[in-house]
């Protein structure tokens, strides 16, 4: 499936996968799809992720905790693959798993899972020849992530190596919920737009329908991750799936008011 | 390099063989490059050199002296045993040279605010030091676990006006306060240096880091040519992230006839979460914006890891040992807690030297190989760094023993 956004803005949804166990992600996936996510990012959880806030090391502690492979991320891939044919999937994850998983197989597994696109937190273009090889072998999209701290050159080489979308990063700094959007988010995405015409999703620190209306004006989709991570870390097993599917169509239903 | 699993990236930089590179969050490339830039700008002015020079002799203490130990080699009944003092070093161990070097690099950035991790707590001590000497602000990340056994060197950051940040993530150890740091970097690049203290991370850290350091080589090599017309037949340096052991090899490896040993933690066991030898235990993966040698498991989860001494408590080595691993050029081997420990008694009744516990482990190494050797030989251990540091976990592991 092509990565598609139907709607401006897009949601992409972020999970770590395994949190707090793999069947309640499982349910809190096809809740997430069916209330309106164009594209789930199913988290890898890794024991060092030093690119996330608090909430998400929490989350990610949890799943490492309790046995989450790659392996898992990737069958757990195919099944919602089979569940909900159009919804898009982006394998989210440190190098390590993946390197010591083998990037070939990877790929091959992915491909055959179903999955769209890869996104690895701690890969730049520069070091990324033979993962971009594999993931065109396989017909996995690239999706890396673009920094305000990143000079033009660098949002070029970005632009250029990227399918599916481009995630702007909106702040320097770690993932996690904040009051306000920051401004950084849309210059950067002025800037990214010099180089691409792909949907540009934008990430870090948005929590709320304010900030997806507010994304809405310049972009093409918001990337919600921390404040649903959050959200299953306060709820319990049975309530996560119907809690975040209540929090995804609020942040539709404001977006709708907006208009 | 066979070993190695992974693809080596033609525009890739800062590589040793397959290993070292770059994998970081895009956010923070923008001041890995500018850092790149400013060190190799710093390398062809003179000015530099020379403000780095007076600084390494007057304000640190260098040269340090390669001293003959004639009581430990006469108690060995072998091979010469000469010992490199960088223990006599202002703040008591090797990191000053590499935080002089990167202080006068944030400097010549215009960047005012330090962070740094720490492990035994000697690169923050170093790091706060040099930023007390230059008017910046500093923070250092340090894992609780090691505030807790090395509780002498958070007073001492703190007296230097340095705050210490306690991390209470994951094993609470040196890995642990380097995602903090990273964490911190992330989100205040614009006006932050990231004081990074080993030869570790991404291009140029290992490299930079390295060249911080070569000074412990260059003068060794002139010193033993010095005192016994020849080269040592052996150098021996005890290597977490591997700093000290980069430094005191690295100007000896075109000397093919000196071995070069570089010793990790045994820590008190085999198993994986017990020790700190990444060539016994690890493989080849991506950690804190570096590939090399890793203990991890099979999904790629970092392992925990155990020693004696919280400086040589890490899951990862530098990318440039992983290469002369490969390479056969330097051999790696271990000493477990215990043997650490007796070195450091040892040490101290023939010499009157007290080493920290990360340099006992070199010297542990020294015990065992010297005796096999002949008269004729001579060993350099680097003395990376004392021991006043290590009173605390000393008094409480060796009344255990008995001591």
């Amino acid at each position: 499936m092509p990565i598609r956004f139907s709607t401006k803005p897009g949601l992409v949804i972020y999970l770590t996968a395994g949190d707090p166990d793999l069947p309640t992600t499982r349910a809190i996936a096809l809740a997430a799809i069916d209330a309106g996510a164009d594209v789930l990012e199913l988290g890898v959880p890794f024991s060092d992720p030093l690119a996330d806030g608090p909430i998400i090391q929490r989350a990610s502690e949890r799943a490492v905790q309790n046995g989450t492979k790659l392996s898992d991320v990737l069958a757990l891939a195919a099944d919602l693959r089979r569940e909900r044919p159009h919804a898009g999937l982006v394998i989210f994850s440190y190098f390590n798993p993946v390197l010591r998983f083998g990037l070939e197989r990877f790929c091959a597994t992915a491909k055959e899972a179903g999955v769209d696109g890869v996104l690895i937190t701690d890969m730049i273009v520069e070091e990324a020849d033979e993962y971009l090889h594999q993931l065109h072998k396989h017909q996995l999209a690239p999706i890396f992530l673009a920094a305000p701290t990143s000079p033009d050159e660098r949002l070029q080489r970005i632009a250029k190596v990227s399918q599916g979308f481009v995630y702007a990063i909106s702040r320097t700094g770690i993932t996690g919920t904040q009051q306000t959007l920051a401004k950084d988010a849309e210059e950067l995405v002025k800037r990214l737009r010099k180089f691409t015409d792909l949907p540009i999703a934008v990430g870090f620190g948005v929590s709320n329908a304010e900030h997806v209306a507010t994304i809405g004006e310049f972009a093409n989709a918001a990337v919600v991750g921390s404040a649903i991570v959050s959200l299953i870390e306060q709820s319990t097993r049975d309530e996560a799936p119907t809690s975040i599917a209540r929090f995804i169509k609020g942040l539709r239903q404001s977006v709708a008011l907006a208009r | 390099m066979s070993t190695a699993t992974h693809p080596t990236a033609a525009k890739s930089t800062g590589r040793f063989g397959a290993y070292g590179g770059r994998y970081v969050p895009e956010t923070l490339m923008a001041a890995l490059e500018e850092l790149e830039q400013a060190y190799a700008e710093a390398q062809t002015d003179p000015a530099f050199h020379a403000e780095l020079d007076s600084l390494l002799r007057d304000y640190a203490g260098r040269p340090t002296p390669l001293y003959f130990a004639s009581r430990l080699t006469e108690q060995l009944g072998a091979a010469k045993i000469y010992l490199k003092r960088e223990d006599l070093l202002h703040t008591g161990a090797h990191k000053i040279n590499n935080c002089i070097g990167q202080g006068l690099l944030a400097k010549r950035m215009g960047k005012k605010r330090i962070i740094a991790e720490t492990g035994a707590g000697q690169h923050g001590v170093a790091t706060a030091t040099v930023c007390a000497l230059f008017g910046m602000e500093c923070v250092v990340y340090m894992g609780e676990e090691d505030m807790r056994r090395q509780e002498l060197n958070v007073y001492r950051m703190r007296l230097l006006g340095a705050e210490v940040r306690g991390v209470s993530s994951g094993s609470r150890t040196l890995k642990d306060a380097i995602n903090e740091a990273m964490r911190d970097w992330v989100t205040n690049v614009r006006t932050t240096h990231y004081l990074l203290g080993s030869v570790l991370g991404a291009h140029p850290y290992p490299m930079m880091v390295r060249d911080f350091h070569r000074v412990i080589s260059k003068e060794a090599r002139e010193q033993i040519l010095e005192k016994e017309g020849r080269l040592p037949n052996a150098v021996i340096a005890c290597v977490g992230g591997g700093s000290n052991a980069i430094g005191a090899f690295y100007e000896f490896i075109p000397d093919k006839d000196v071995r070069l040993i570089g010793v990790e933690a045994g820590g008190r066991g085999a198993a994986l979460g017990e020790h700190a030898a990444r060539f016994q235990g690890g493989s080849p993966g991506v950690l804190q914006g570096t590939f090399s040698y890793v203990l991890q498991d099979d999904a790629g989860q970092i392992a925990l890891t155990h020693s004696v001494s919280a400086g040589l408590d890490y899951a990862s080595i530098g990318p440039e040992h992983a290469m002369l691993h490969d390479s056969g050029r330097a051999e790696y081997t271990s000493a477990n807690d215990q043997a650490a420990l007796d070195a450091t008694v040892t040490l101290a009744r023939t010499e009157g030297i007290l080493p920290a516990l990360e340099s006992a482990h070199a010297v542990a190494e020294c015990i065992r190989l010297a005796p096999t050797l002949s008269r004729h030989d001579i060993l350099i251990i680097n003395l990376s760094g004392r021991g006043d540091k290590d009173m605390g976990i000393l008094s409480r592991e060796l009344k255990l023993k008995g001591a």
